[in-house]
């Protein structure tokens, strides 16, 4: 298949190992992955911050790039669970904000072929052993969007426990959220603080070397929180676990979300 | 603004008056930085809210059909709200065809003054209370106690509060803030006949409040009470109260003269609808499958119950809440908490820090409608943005009122206030969106952007960044809390370097579908001119190739 690479700003700029190791995984897989140089942002800090009118530009600049390769990509993937979700539900909600349908429409087109990683691979690409090798001690964040707004499910375990050397240890109160919430992080700095706080300590109480989960911007601000507090565990984007194999294994840089080799 | 009919001609809708509770001193943020340095409160609210959470999810979970409940549940109160006017007018006929009497009430005052005025009429100098959101949201205890009239609440924990003379933080538990130690001294220092060796054991506590609570009972009869309700049927006219202790049956039984005051969006259509409500609410409340008292009354019965009945339907705000298609489903909360047990923002900061009679995340919804958001002073236009956006609450709403939503409408609504108001769109976060927007709309400027990204990251030292000076805008809420990556390359850097080397080494990468494809389909069009991209609107005139 041939698929589009919709890295997300964030991983981009932030993170970019987490782009990197998609596209080793997916060619690693036999696909062909595609980068459009034109692409920038889903728009989902505007959107959910209320800027539905800056956030417009945002979104027609996305379907500008992405729309006219529906033809000649099968699909468009993406690894954020909430940039998937922007995609999905919000594009639409921000055209209709500008009174603008035949954006509406361009939108829905572009969101029926735009995946998150664990949906493109279980679901398109129909395959949950990606011959992956991690020869560590992972829990598993599943992340507030892809939980409950593109509803994933038990897609990203599946994936994981099919990793060779791999394992998956429980994380107490998993479900609850880290406290990213994108500019929530900043506006309510002191609750988010809290909630991050708390989502490390259950980190280090399940044990793990890694804590894992499907969004960039989550694992930033876990990994953020346990590197300010010294702690052990590091942050780890599911594709580079799945990028992870024998000949050439994951090993963390000291750069959170980074990649030494 | 249009007219909404309320069952009165030509109503205009119009936010809930300032003597609401409804509105705290100071913004969110502020507050809640304050009650996350309380470490008490910090440990009750964990403790709690994880409580009734797992209970809740327990009784939930013996429900087979309970997502077809909560749709049910969902689709009559849309029904009430797409047919409140007729539905309110119903209601009226079948109070008063019952012996009640309806009154109607445009907003705080006006309901406390009808509340006042009907218990002075009747001599009284106490009156006792059944846990009321609609009284607590009027202030009325405080307009009673300015005409001389002492207003006793009979449920326990707000009773707790009323001693200590603070404020509820929950809608279910308004005392979830307090230990059982700290109970104790409230009841202490409150009841002057309480032996002092009570311990802190709960069936002491409640034991004590429950002396002190029965002789204002026994005092009762001749005398006023006053209540609200969890629905009012437009079919029948029943008002239904739905509580754990006894207290309501109670005041609900006793008093000469019953007073109910009512939201208007508290109505059912029917009798059979009650079936769907008494499901969902004690489940997603309490976590039990059925509470332990459901008082049913319609109108005034002659040697049974109270001689007299009085329905005060209350608007503040409501009306204007209505106005909004695309925030009116937040008047369909049946007030049942479960939203703030399960968010874990409200779970960190306690109710308070809402500064309304309604927190947590229905609260973030439903006071800054009622109200209106006057403004960046205003402190409830900082509600909308007191949430992660997680969903939790959405997930455990009984009638799938999908607040995460209209959290984001309710920011927008700021945002198109602020922007459409002259010169109040510049606010650091004004201006750091807007200059975003300019940037990541122009492909262009964006690609050199973060190709320059990386000389400037180098400019800080190590492979993270930690504590930066307060100085700079934004980025400081961020790194006071936790490190930042530093990384040194860009992902589009990369990619461009490894197709550089592919096109040098010749077309045999891993995937390639054969030779000549790599150049353009790998890595589709560089930075185009603007011509190239899609004609439907090339979003910014400002770019320059």
């Amino acid at each position: 298949m041939r698929i589009s690479l919709m890295t997300t700003c964030l991983v981009d700029v932030m993170a970019p190992d987490v782009a990197r190791a998609t596209v080793t995984l997916l060619e690693r897989l036999g696909h062909e992955v595609v980068f459009d140089r034109r692409q920038t942002c889903c728009g989902q800090m505007h959107t959910n911050s209320g800027y539905y009118t800056e956030a417009a530009p945002i979104v027609r600049s996305f379907v500008d790039t992405f729309e006219p390769a529906l033809e000649e990509v099968d699909a468009i993937v993406m690894p954020s669970g909430s940039c998937t979700g922007c995609v999905r539900d919000q594009h639409a909600l921000v055209a209709r904000h500008e009174g603008d349908t035949a954006l509406e429409e361009r939108t829905a087109a572009v969101a029926a072929r735009t995946y998150e990683l664990s949906e493109l691979l279980v679901d398109v690409l129909k395959v949950t052993d990606v011959g992956a090798y991690f020869p560590h001690s992972v829990t598993y964040h599943p992340t507030c969007h892809s939980m409950r707004f593109l509803k994933v499910g038990p897609r990203p375990l599946k994936l994981l426990r099919a990793v060779e050397g791999i394992e998956v240890k429980n994380l107490p109160e998993s479900d609850t959220c880290c406290g990213f919430g994108g500019t929530f992080s900043v506006k309510n700095d002191a609750t988010s603080d809290a909630m991050v706080t708390d989502k490390a300590a259950n980190v280090v109480a399940s044990g793990a070397e890694f804590v894992v989960a499907g969004d960039a911007s989550c694992l930033m601000n876990i990994g953020g929180k346990l590197h300010r507090t010294g702690a052990a565990p590091r942050s780890v984007h599911l594709a580079q676990i799945l990028a992870s194999t024998k000949e050439d294994p994951f090993v963390p840089s000291e750069t959170i979300l980074g990649r030494a080799s | 603004m249009s007219t909404v009919q309320l069952g009165m001609p030509g109503v205009r809708p119009q936010h809930a008056s300032p003597v609401s509770t409804l509105r705290g001193e100071r913004g969110f943020p502020e507050a809640a930085r304050e009650a996350l340095g309380d470490a008490t409160l910090r440990a009750n609210m964990r403790h709690a809210t994880s409580t009734i959470q797992a209970k809740r999810a327990g009784a939930v979970r013996e429900v087979r059909d309970w997502q077809k409940l909560r749709s049910a549940g969902s689709a009559l109160k849309w029904q009430v709200t797409d047919h409140l006017p007729e539905l309110l007018e119903q209601l009226e006929e079948s109070v008063a065809a019952a012996g009640g009497v309806v009154h109607w009430a445009r907003d705080a005052e006006e309901a406390s003054e009808i509340v006042t005025r009907l218990a002075l009429e009747r001599d009284a100098r106490e009156v006792l209370k059944v846990k009321s959101m609609a009284t607590q949201e009027i202030g009325l205890n405080e307009a009673l106690a300015h005409a001389g009239i002492r207003a006793i609440e009979s449920d326990l924990a707000e009773l707790i509060v009323q001693l200590a003379d603070d404020t509820p933080s929950h809608i279910l538990v308004p005392a979830i803030h307090r230990n059982r130690a700290e109970i104790r001294e409230i009841f202490l220092a409150a009841m002057p006949d309480l032996d002092p060796s009570i311990t802190d054991d709960p069936a002491e506590l409640a034991e004590a409040a429950r002396r002190f609570l029965r002789e204002k009972f026994l005092d009762m009869p001749g005398s006023v009470a006053i209540c609200g309700a969890n629905f009012a049927v437009a079919e029948t006219g029943t008002l239904v109260v739905v509580e754990s202790e006894g207290n309501g049956r109670m005041c609900l039984t006793l008093p000469r003269t019953l007073i109910s005051v009512v939201g208007i969006e508290k109505i059912v259509p029917t009798f059979q609808d009650l079936e769907v409500f008494l499901q969902l609410l004690p489940r997603s409340s309490t976590g039990e499958r059925m509470n332990p008292y459901t008082t049913l009354f319609t109108g005034v019965h002659e040697g049974d119950g109270p001689e007299e009945f009085h329905l005060v339907l209350l608007d503040n705000g409501r009306s204007s809440v209505l106005e909004d298609p695309e925030g009116r489903s937040a008047l369909h909360c049946i007030r049942c908490s479960a939203c703030l047990n399960v968010c874990p923002v409200y779970a960190r900061t306690g109710g308070h820090a809402y500064g309304s009679t309604y927190p947590g995340p229905i609260g973030a919804i439903l006071s800054p409608q009622m109200t209106g958001m006057s403004g960046t002073d205003d402190p409830n236009s900082t509600l909308p943005y007191a949430s992660s956006l997680c969903g939790a609450c959405y997930d455990v709403c009984p009638v799938k009122i999908d607040i995460p939503e209209i959290l984001v409408h309710l920011r927008a609504k700021d945002v198109d206030r602020r922007r459409e108001a002259r010169g109040e769109f510049h606010g650091s976060w004004d201006l750091a969106l807007k200059g975003a927007s300019r940037l990541m709309s122009s492909p262009r400027a964006y690609d050199l952007a973060v190709r320059s990204a990386k000389p400037l990251s180098s400019l800080l030292p190590g492979a993270n960044i930690g504590r930066l000076p307060g100085a700079l805008p934004i980025i400081p809420g961020w790194t006071d809390h936790r490190d930042l990556p530093s990384p040194p390359q860009s992902f589009r850097s990369w990619w461009d370097e490894r197709e550089k080397e592919r096109v040098a080494r010749g077309p045999e990468g891993p995937a390639s579908d054969g030779p000549g494809e790599n150049g353009r389909a790998r890595s589709a069009d560089g930075p185009a001119p603007d011509g190239d991209a899609s004609a439907a609107g090339t979003p910014d005139g400002e770019e320059r190739p």
